[in-house]
């Protein structure tokens, strides 16, 4: 395959391999479905329980054959029980990362333990912890896409007690939100959406999808409505490009997505720090203010 | 002995929006307080005081039906408490906004407004206009779009009273909103919510530390100290006498020629009155 200037003959060229039309549907849902729930997760401060239900998949995924189930189903036992604990142990995040880390020690042993047991060895550890989307079955894609139905009906459901709950608890409890089925639901949501898009970073880059997007979007947006589309428009960005690139290069898909979305954070940081200043500056005040009196 | 209050509860009880009758407030084995008796009516301003680990926020707790009284009844509009009432305004103590948080004002004021409902509404343009005007009541229109995590301790203050306000409750329940505020702060903050409470007629209970800069505007105090609850005016209830009466003990009322009064011999305590 070799890569030429005409862009347009590029894509038909490689959309000509079913393994990467498989790729791309399944890396667009993944990618809509991760930047969605991630902003939430950023939004919470949940990202170490994410990197957990991930680690926690692994240990379900490489013991799946135990059972006589596909990895894919392990992975979402595994991190569906994992996101009932969590929330079972209570719903202030604050002080719990000891209590994941634990778990989540426990769990990649687990998981070691299950992957030496099973004869593939090498490579099923590799595939689950640095991502295998070019070797994405059709059954898989439409799995991914009925998940993706699953988790974008879920947010939009629970959206707006949802986001009044994390951004302020005490009055949202006190309004009467179920705070118990709320967090519980949002972790299932989470553990779901995990499982799918390890299938694209792996275990151990899932904060390449998960986290980085929605974090560059929340400095990018006050909006939240506004900052989920800009999350999910990077995280889309980065698989696409992702894909495209380590189809011309030797080089892998999950390197390039976590390269990608470095790169744009390190961007938007920078850009912050450069134009901060100014925003201070009274004269944006008064622009605030004419604005509002509009 | 108006200070018990039994003989305020009494007097008119259909245009009283809260009233407690023999009302206790604890935990499984430790009660905080007992006997209380009061009741409130539309559009008083109430200040609350006394020692920590009193049981001020366990009254707040009681009204917002996150607790259950141990004993005695508690009504609002003459139903017993219950969570998520639409008619209670709300500010908790210790209100933190994470630095990072970079979500405009007016969003988080407009949950105070639609944020129990379920479903994704992109076109709320009502909640958008009532959550500008709530916060133009706490001159804090200009503060709209600015990010949560860059506030300042009074402003954020502000942005909680318009977001408690947003739903035009009569009950208004404010946890120390004027700790950590500088005496200006403190003073435009308490010029707001006497505002709320004189035009809307929002009847308002707020715990403080300090009465003082309170006792101009103020209706009615309550004193909550030693596992007993004293109410009624300022001016009866703050007086040596009468929560010498109420303690047992000695207690001392100190008066500056200003009006500052200072409260003396009621120990700092954390509830158990047995």
């Amino acid at each position: 395959m070799t890569f030429s200037i005409n862009l347009v003959s590029d894509l038909q060229q490689m959309l000509h391999y079913q393994f990467m039309q498989h790729a791309f549907e399944a890396g667009t849902i993944i990618a809509v479905i991760a930047g969605v729930t991630g902003y939430f997760v950023v939004l919470r401060r949940s990202a170490f329980t994410a990197h957990a239900f991930s680690e926690i998949g692994f240990a379900g995924a490489a013991g799946a054959f135990l059972i006589n189930i596909t990895p894919l189903e392990g992975f979402l036992l595994g991190s569906i029980l994992g996101g009932l604990a969590i929330a079972a142990l209570g719903r202030r995040a604050t002080n719990r990362d000891t209590q994941i880390g634990i778990v989540l020690a426990f769990a990649l042993g687990l998981g070691l333990l299950f992957i030496s047991l099973y004869s593939g060895y090498a490579t099923q550890a590799y595939s689950i912890l640095f991502g295998e989307i070019l070797g994405i079955s059709y059954e898989n894609v439409l799995l991914t896409l009925l998940a993706g139905a699953v988790i974008l009906g879920g947010i939009g459901i629970i959206y707006r007690p949802l986001l009044f709950a994390s951004l302020d608890e005490d009055v949202a409890e006190a309004k009467g939100i179920p705070m118990l089925f709320l967090g519980t639901f949002f972790m299932l949501l989470v553990a779901v959406a995990v499982s799918f898009a390890v299938q694209v970073t792996g275990v151990l880059l899932i904060f390449s999808l998960m986290v980085t997007p929605a974090a560059i979007a929340q400095h990018l947006s006050r909006k939240p409505q506004r900052a989920i589309l800009i999350s999910m428009a990077i995280a889309l960005s980065a698989v696409w490009a992702g894909l495209f690139i380590a189809f011309y290069t030797p080089y892998p898909v999950s390197f390039f997505i976590t390269a990608i979305v470095f790169g744009l954070y390190l961007l938007v940081r920078i850009a912050r720090l450069l134009i901060k200043p100014a925003k201070i500056a009274p004269s944006d005040n008064q622009k605030v203010r004419a604005s509002i009196s509009n | 002995m108006s200070i018990i209050g039994a003989k305020t509860s009494s007097i008119a009880v259909q245009s009283n929006l809260i009233t407690a009758e023999n009302l206790a407030a604890g935990y499984r084995e430790m009660t905080v307080w007992r006997d209380a008796n009061f009741a409130f009516g539309r559009g008083e301003f109430v200040a609350i005081i006394g020692p920590n680990g009193a049981g001020k926020t366990t009254l707040f707790r009681l009204l917002l039906g996150l607790q259950h009284p141990t004993s005695g009844s508690l009504r609002i509009f003459g139903a017993p408490p219950s969570r998520g009432n639409p008619q209670i305004g709300y500010v908790p103590q210790r209100h933190i906004i994470d630095s990072e948080t970079n979500i405009e004002c007016l969003e988080m004021v407009r949950l105070g407004l639609s944020g129990k409902k379920w479903g994704f509404n992109p076109f709320e343009h009502n909640d958008r206009d009532a959550a500008y005007a709530s916060l133009k009541a706490v001159g804090a229109a200009e503060l709209a779009h600015r990010p949560l995590g860059a506030l300042s301790g009074g402003e954020l203050q502000r942005i909680f009273l318009a977001e408690a306000l947003v739903s035009k409750p009569d009950i208004l329940l404010l946890d120390e909103p004027l700790s950590n505020l500088d005496l200006r702060r403190e003073t435009e903050l308490l010029h707001l919510v006497n505002e709320a409470v004189r035009s809307r007629g929002v009847t308002t209970l707020l715990i403080a530390h300090n009465i003082n800069p309170l006792l101009p505007h103020l209706d009615k105090v309550m004193y909550i100290a030693n596992g007993k609850v004293a109410t009624g005016r300022p001016m009866e209830v703050l007086t040596s006498e009468s929560l010498t009466a109420l303690y047992g003990v000695e207690v001392e009322v100190l008066r500056d020629p200003h009006g500052n009064v200072a409260i003396i011999g009621v120990e700092e305590h954390h509830g158990d009155v047995r």
